[in-house]
């Protein structure tokens, strides 16, 4: 039986029907949870998509970490339940605290929506197996607010531990420290990523399909468990 | 009622274009003496009585949701 991987939608997210998508082009089952329901169904990974839950108020993510259903994921997270946050999703996990660090508005004040190269340096989380280390990726990018930014003793922790999953190449397009555009926890199984996998999972949508990886990964993480 | 106010500010180190985009309009509207702006959030919090356990629960509360400890800094005071 194909994997089941959970894909939570929050008032406000706007990716969950892609990320699903690509779920299902991987291989896996996708599975509709509910941001107000304290229920996983079972599934074996966790996907939070890209959006502006709960409109964004306050702060990105801010209030989507304390809806019913975080409750779950974090506690699955600590785990070691494979979780993806793409976009809004990365926003949820820094303010969950499941991932260090915040991100904040665009260092050039606009919204910025692009195909954007990446370099995936880790190639060990349970998201990223899939690809090799120093391998680049084209996949879009489109945020308002996805400056990463942290100490200086956490950049340094997150680079001395190889944390940083993938940087931007061709040019940082939102001011984030160290060109960072993802990032892992120490066990490598939460995974937050700025720029948007599930939409280059099909020559036909997108850039390509690199973005692919991402989902056949937690594939084969799980299906090698 | 008193009124509790809760002020929460981008961390000095943090880069706050908002503030930016604010100070840079400033010259185009002719007022040149102002040589930067950050910009906060201000929460106003009706309580029953603004006394010590009330405002320790405030600044739990600033400290969980209406901030963002990792880039943003809050001060509590009672009003008036």
């Amino acid at each position: 039986m194909a994997p089941k991987v959970g894909v939570v939608t929050f008032p406000g997210s706007l990716d969950d029907v892609d990320a699903r998508r690509a779920v299902r082009i991987a291989g896996a089952e996708p599975v509709a949870l509910w941001h107000g329901d304290h229920d996983l169904q079972g599934v074996d990974a966790i996907v939070l998509p890209g959006g502006f839950s709960y409109g964004d108020y306050l702060r990105c993510g801010a209030i989507a970490r304390f809806a019913p259903i975080m409750t779950e994921v974090v506690a699955a997270a600590n785990a070691g339940v494979p979780v993806l946050g793409i976009c809004n999703g990365f926003q949820i996990l820094c303010e969950s605290h499941l991932l260090p660090g915040a991100l904040i508005r665009n260092d050039h004040r606009t919204f910025v929506c692009r195909d954007q190269q990446l370099v995936i340096e880790n190639a060990s989380t349970a998201w990223t197996s899939d690809y090799t280390a120093g391998q680049t990726v084209t996949v879009p990018l489109k945020n308002g607010e996805g400056g990463f930014v942290a100490d200086t003793a956490t950049l340094d922790a997150l680079e001395g531990e190889g944390r940083v999953v993938a940087r931007y190449v061709g040019g940082n397009p939102n001011g984030s420290l160290r060109d960072i555009a993802g990032i892992t926890n120490e066990r490598g199984n939460v995974v937050g990523l700025m720029p948007h996998p599930e939409h280059a999972v099909e020559e036909l949508t997108g850039p390509g399909t690199e973005g692919l990886g991402f989902f056949t990964s937690a594939l084969t993480a799980l299906v090698s468990r | 009622m008193p009124r509790v106010i809760v002020d929460v500010m981008p961390k000095p180190e943090i880069l706050d274009p908002q503030g930016k985009a604010v100070h840079g309009a400033l010259p185009r509207l002719g007022f040149h003496g102002i040589t930067d702006v950050r910009q906060g959030k201000r929460f106003e919090l009706e309580v029953d009585a603004a006394d010590e356990a009330t405002l320790a629960e405030i600044a739990k509360v600033a400290e969980t949701l209406l901030s963002n400890p990792v880039i943003e800094d809050y001060t509590v005071r009672v009003e008036g």
